[in-house]
């Protein structure tokens, strides 16, 4: 068989945007996945601060809900964002990397379930977490 | 009585156009994906400039979807500053400077933002209005929709929640 996760991973890392962020794919299988993004000043969204912006954190949440599926048993193929609800808890703490927990919790033959989470180096307070429906792709 | 005599316009474009720009272009992230604005009168539209390192299916191609959340809450945020502080702005109370120097002058913050997706984003420029549905003291709830060529057919819309920057003054 060959292994779907390396075809994730190898997804993943080819996306121009993820390289533009840096992303790193840590852990994916079986509808889960983990994807950091280290602390970079061009993505600061208040000056004053030097917190990042939400968007960025919205897009690694993104793409980690996005391998989760991709990683799901039942996943043939690939996928796409059908609508993703993303609740800001804090700032993420400037100079810190940015971690994100994907779990596709359900997914039939057209739909997939996500919910995520991002966190900074205290992983017991999230800065923010994620819900979103996906589509399943054929191969 | 006669009325005042209006300003010259070149004064109000250049106050306005300053205003905008000292808002804009303190943030790198908005520099990262190169979003402009584009001003007429109080109305902003913002511009996702296109470049390939925004491209999330490199398959179809398709703009990241992240990239597209990106883009709807960078014209969320810079429209409810801008609606917020407009009235300081032509009152003369704050300029550009003070948007880059004063730190009573802040951001809202993002409680919670929801994208659909409706179509997937070309490799080509995008375009975007918000609409502040309210605007309280505290929170504020503003929706987002883009387009590309048609302005028709959106390729995603948004709606988010935020936190209103509070005066030093006031309590909280």
């Amino acid at each position: 068989m060959v292994d779907k996760t390396v075809l994730a991973r190898q997804f993943i890392e080819a996306i121009p945007h993820a390289r533009a962020l840096g992303l790193k794919l840590k852990q994916i299988g079986a509808g889960e996945a983990e994807i950091t993004m280290p602390y970079n000043e061009d993505l600061i969204g208040d000056p004053r601060t030097g917190v990042i912006h939400g968007g960025a954190v919205s897009t690694i949440l993104d793409t980690c809900c996005g391998a989760a599926v991709m990683s799901h048993p039942s996943a043939p193929g690939g996928t796409a964002t059908i609508d993703l609800r993303i609740d800001y808890m804090r700032a993420a703490t400037p100079g810190q990397t940015i971690t994100a927990r994907a779990s596709c919790y359900h997914i039939t033959r057209n739909v997939a379930f996500v919910r995520a989470t991002a966190m900074d180096d205290d992983h017991d307070r999230p800065v923010a977490t994620a819900s979103g429906s996906f589509t399943v792709e054929g191969k | 009585m006669a009325r005042p005599r209006p300003e010259p316009m070149q004064v109000v474009k250049q106050r306005r156009d300053a205003a905008l720009h000292a808002l804009v272009g303190g943030v790198p992230y908005i520099r990262f994906l190169n979003i402009s604005f584009d001003r007429r009168g109080d109305e902003l539209t913002s511009v996702l400039n296109f470049d390939d390192k925004l491209i999330g299916n490199p398959l179809l191609p398709a703009i990241h979807g992240g990239v597209t959340a990106a883009f709807l809450e960078v014209t969320a945020v810079i429209t409810l500053s801008w609606e917020h502080l407009f009235p300081r702005i032509e009152g003369g109370e704050i300029d550009a400077d003070a948007i880059v120097t004063d730190d009573s002058i802040r951001f809202p913050k993002t409680i919670d933002f929801t994208v659909d997706y409706l179509r997937s984003g070309l490799p080509r420029d995008a375009y975007a209005r918000a609409f502040i549905s309210r605007a309280g003291r505290r929170y504020a709830s503003v929706r987002v929709e883009a387009w590309q060529d048609n302005h028709a057919k959106l390729f995603a819309q948004a709606t988010g929640h935020f936190l209103m920057p509070q005066s030093p003054s006031a309590k909280g």
